[in-house]
C-alpha cells in the first residue's frame, strides 16, 4: 500500500510544501543577488563563504545528528590547496613531480574540494567508529592534527601563509580580478551548492540519514548499513566544506592557519547554532550575524572571544531551535 | 660520562622521558577528572582546559596579591575551582540533563570561550612567571642524568593523587554509592541517597583535579591563559585512546602517551606534536572502544 492511500492529501502537502520552498529559495537568491547594492561586496562573499561552511556543517549535525569539531581541516585544506594550485600549481609528493603552472581558477577549486573529499573519507572512516561524544573528540583530534600538518608541510608557508593569490579567468574567459564578476561567481557557487544540498536533505538518501539521526539501531535493523551512510554524508559535508574554504581563499587572495584552527570549527557550530541546528536556513541567517557581528567588533579583542561563548551558552540553555527554528516553530512550516 | 644509545645521548633521552612522564602526569590528572565527570554527568567537560589554566592563575593570584604560596595555592586553587565547578553545574548543566548530550559539549565550550577570552583581555598572550617553591629547588645528579626536585615532585605527587581517587571510587563506600549512581541513578535515589547532590560534587571534585594539573605546571610551563586551550584537545586524544570507562585505565594511558610523546620528541622531533593523534587514528583502527574502554 502506497503512502497515499493512507494519507490521500500527502500530494497536495507535498506540492504546498515544495511551493513554500521555491519561494523562500527565490526570496533568498533576490536578496544576496541584490546586497551589494547596499554591503560591500567583499563582506558580503566572506559570508556567502561562511553561509556555504555552515550549509555543510550543518547537512552533518542537523540531519544526520553527528557533531563535527573538526571541520575546520576541510576550510583549511582546501583553502590551502586551491591557493597553491591557482597561484603556483606544482605537485610535489616522493618520486612525483608535476609542473601545470598557475591553474584556471575553477580548477584550482575542484581540485581543493577533491582534497578535501579524500580527508574526509580518511576521518570520517576513524570518526564514525565511535558515537556521540566520541564522535565529536576524534574529530576534534584528527583536525589538530592537519592543523600541525598545514602549520609544517612546506606548501603551505607556515605562519606566513599563500599570500596574493591570483583571482585569474574563470573558464578561462570570465575575469575574476573585477569585483562583482567575482561576487556573482561566487553567488552561484553559493546557491548550486545550496540547492544541491537541500536536494540530498530531500532524496531518499536524506531520509534515511534522518533515520540514522532518530534511531540508529532501528536503522541498521531495518538493512540499512548507517556506516556506509554515516560515512557518504561526511564525505560530502567535506567536499562542501572544501568548496566554501576553496572559494573563500580566491575571494580573499590568501590561505593561513586561521581556517584550519580549531577556534574555526567552534565557530561553525556556534553559526548553526545560532540559525537552527537542522533547519535549511539557519546556517545562512546564522552565518551572516557571526561575521557581522566579527566586523563590526573587530577592534574589541579577545571581547569578541567572550561575546561569542556568552552566546553559545545562550543558545544552548534557552534558545535551542535557533532563530530560523523558532521562526518555522512559530509558523508550523519547516524551513 | 656519554653512552650514546642510537647516536641519542642518554642525557638528551632521559631529560625527555622525564618531560614525558611529567606531560603524562597531566594528561593522567585531567583524562581521570573528564572520565569521573563522564561517568555522572554524561557530558565532556570542554571547559576543562580553561579550568586547568584557572587553576594557575589561583596559584598566581594567591601569590602575589595574599602572599600565599605554592603549598597553599596547592590546597586552595582546588577548592575555589572546584566550587566555581559547583556553581556551574547548578546553574547551568543542571538544567541539560534529559537532553541530548551533545549540548552539555556545547555549554562547555561557550564557558571555555569565556573564561580564555577574559583571561586573554587582561593578561594578553604571554607567560607569567611562577617560582618553584624554595624546598623543591635545585636537583640531584643520578650519574646518567640529572633529576630537577621539582619535576620529580610533580610525577610523584600526580601518581598519589591518581591512585587515591581510583582507591576513593573502587573501594570505598561512597565510592561505590558513586558507581552505582552511574549504572543507574533512579534506582540509586529510590534509596534515600542524594544523587543530584552527588552529581554536583563529582562535577567539582573534576575540575578541582584540572586545578591541581594546573597549579603543579605553573612553575614549568609558565601561566597563560590560553595553556589549557590546546592541551586539552590532546587530552581528548588520551581519553579516545583509553576510553573513558576505567579510571586506572586513564591514567595509565596518560603516563603512557606522555612518555611515548617524550621518546618521540628524541627520536623523530617532526612528529611530537601529532603523535597522539596518530596513536588514536591507529587505536580506533584496532580497538574502536579504547585499549581499556567497554563497548556500548
Amino acid at each position: 500500500m502506497t503512502a497515499q492511500a493512507i494519507h490521500p492529501t500527502s500530494a497536495a502537502l507535498d506540492a504546498s510544501k515544495r511551493r513554500d520552498e521555491m519561494v523562500a529559495f527565490v526570496i533568498m537568491a533576490v536578496l544576496f543577488a541584490a546586497a551589494p547594492l547596499a554591503v560591500y561586496p567583499f563582506f558580503m562573499m566572506q559570508a556567502l563563504c561562511f553561509a556555504l561552511f555552515a550549509c555543510a556543517f550543518n547537512l552533518l549535525i542537523g540531519y544526520v545528528g553527528l557533531l563535527s569539531f573538526g571541520h575546520a581541516m576541510f576550510l583549511g585544506l582546501a583553502g590551502y590547496v586551491s591557493a597553491h594550485m591557482a597561484k603556483l600549481g606544482t605537485i610535489a609528493f616522493g618520486p612525483i613531480n608535476l609542473n601545470f603552472g598557475p591553474v584556471d581558477p575553477v580548477i584550482a577549486i575542484l581540485i581543493g574540494v577533491a582534497s578535501s573529499a579524500i580527508l574526509g573519507v580518511v576521518t570520517g572512516a576513524l570518526a564514525i567508529r565511535r558515537q556521540g561524544i566520541y564522535f565529536a573528540m576524534i574529530t576534534l583530534a584528527l583536525s589538530q592534527m592537519i592543523y600541525f600538518f598545514c602549520l609544517q608541510a612546506p606548501f603551505t608557508h607556515g605562519e606566513d601563509g599563500i599570500q596574493g593569490v591570483p583571482q585569474g579567468k574563470a573558464f578561462g574567459f570570465i575575469d575574476l580580478s573585477h569585483q562583482m564578476t567575482m561576487y556573482y561567481f561566487v553567488l552561484a557557487i553559493f546557491l548550486g551548492a545550496f540547492l544541491f544540498i537541500h536536494r540530498i536533505i530531500n532524496s531518499p538518501f536524506g531520509d534515511v540519514l534522518k533515520s540514522i539521526r532518530e534511531n540508529e539501531p532501528r536503522a541498521i535493523s531495518l538493512g540499512y548499513k548507517a556506516d556506509h551512510y554515516k560515512l557518504a554524508a561526511f564525505v560530502l559535508s567535506g567536499a562542501l566544506v572544501g568548496l566554501a574554504g576553496a572559494t573563500k581563499s580566491l575571494v580573499a587572495q590568501n590561505a593561513s592557519l586561521t581556517d584550519v584552527h580549531f577556534s574555526m570549527s567552534g565557530e561553525v557550530v556556534l553559526m548553526t547554532l545560532v540559525g537552527g541546528l537542522g533547519t535549511i536556513y539557519g546556517p545562512v541567517v546564522g552565518a551572516i550575524i557571526i561575521v557581522a557581528m566579527q566586523n563590526y567588533l573587530a577592534g574589541f579583542g579577545q571581547w569578541v572571544t567572550v561575546i561569542q561563548g556568552v552566546i553559545f551558552v545562550a543558545c544552548v540553555l534557552a534558545f535551542r531551535r535557533g532563530i530560523v527554528g523558532e521562526i518555522a516553530h512559530r509558523f508550523g512550516k519547516s524551513l | 660520562m656519554m653512552i650514546p644509545l642510537l647516536n641519542i645521548p642518554t642525557q638528551a633521552l632521559f631529560g625527555q622521558l622525564l618531560l614525558g612522564l611529567i606531560n603524562g602526569a597531566f594528561y593522567a590528572l585531567l583524562s581521570l577528572g573528564l572520565a569521573v565527570i563522564f561517568g555522572m554527568l554524561n557530558i565532556v567537560n570542554f571547559a576543562h582546559g580553561a579550568l586547568y589554566m584557572v587553576g594557575a592563575f589561583v596559584a598566581y593570584f594567591l601569590l602575589n596579591l595574599a602572599g600565599l604560596g605554592y603549598w597553599w595555592a596547592l590546597i586552595l586553587a582546588p577548592i575555589l575551582v572546584g566550587f566555581v565547578g559547583v556553581v556551574i553545574e547548578r546553574t547551568m548543566l543542571q538544567r541539560l540533563s534529559g537532553l541530548d548530550h551533545l549540548y552539555g559539549l556545547l555549554l562547555t565550550f561557550g564557558l571555555a570561550l569565556i573564561i580564555q577570552g577574559l583571561f586573554q583581555n587582561y593578561f594578553g598572550s604571554s607567560g607569567l612567571p611562577y617560582e618553584i617553591p624554595d624546598m623543591l629547588k635545585g636537583g640531584k645528579n643520578l650519574g646518567f642524568m640529572y633529576l630537577p626536585n621539582y619535576r620529580a615532585w610533580v610525577v610523584v605527587f600526580s601518581l598519589v593523587i591518581c591512585f587515591a581517587t581510583w582507591y576513593a571510587i573502587e573501594k570505598t563506600k561512597l565510592g561505590s554509592y558513586l558507581r552505582a549512581a552511574t549504572e543507574n541513578p533512579t534506582l540509586v535515589r529510590a534509596f534515600g541517597i542524594n544523587v543530584p547532590l552527588m552529581i554536583t560534587l563529582t562535577y567539582g571534585f573534576g575540575v578541582g583535579l584540572a586545578a591541581l594539573a594546573g597549579v603543579l605546571s605553573a612553575p614549568i610551563n609558565q601561566v597563560r591563559p590560553l595553556m589549557g586551550a590546546e592541551f586539552i584537545i590532546v587530552v581528548f586524544a588520551v581519553v579516545v585512546i583509553g576510553g573513558m570507562g576505567s579510571i586506572m585505565g586513564s591514567v595509565v594511558t596518560g603516563f603512557l602517551l606522555g612518555v611515548i610523546e617524550g621518546l618521540t620528541k628524541v627520536f623523530y622531533p617532526e612528529a611530537s606534536n601529532t603523535v597522539v593523534f596518530v596513536i588514536m587514528a591507529i587505536v580506533l583502527l584496532i580497538k574502536p572502544a579504547g585499549l581499556f574502554g567497554r563497548t556500548a
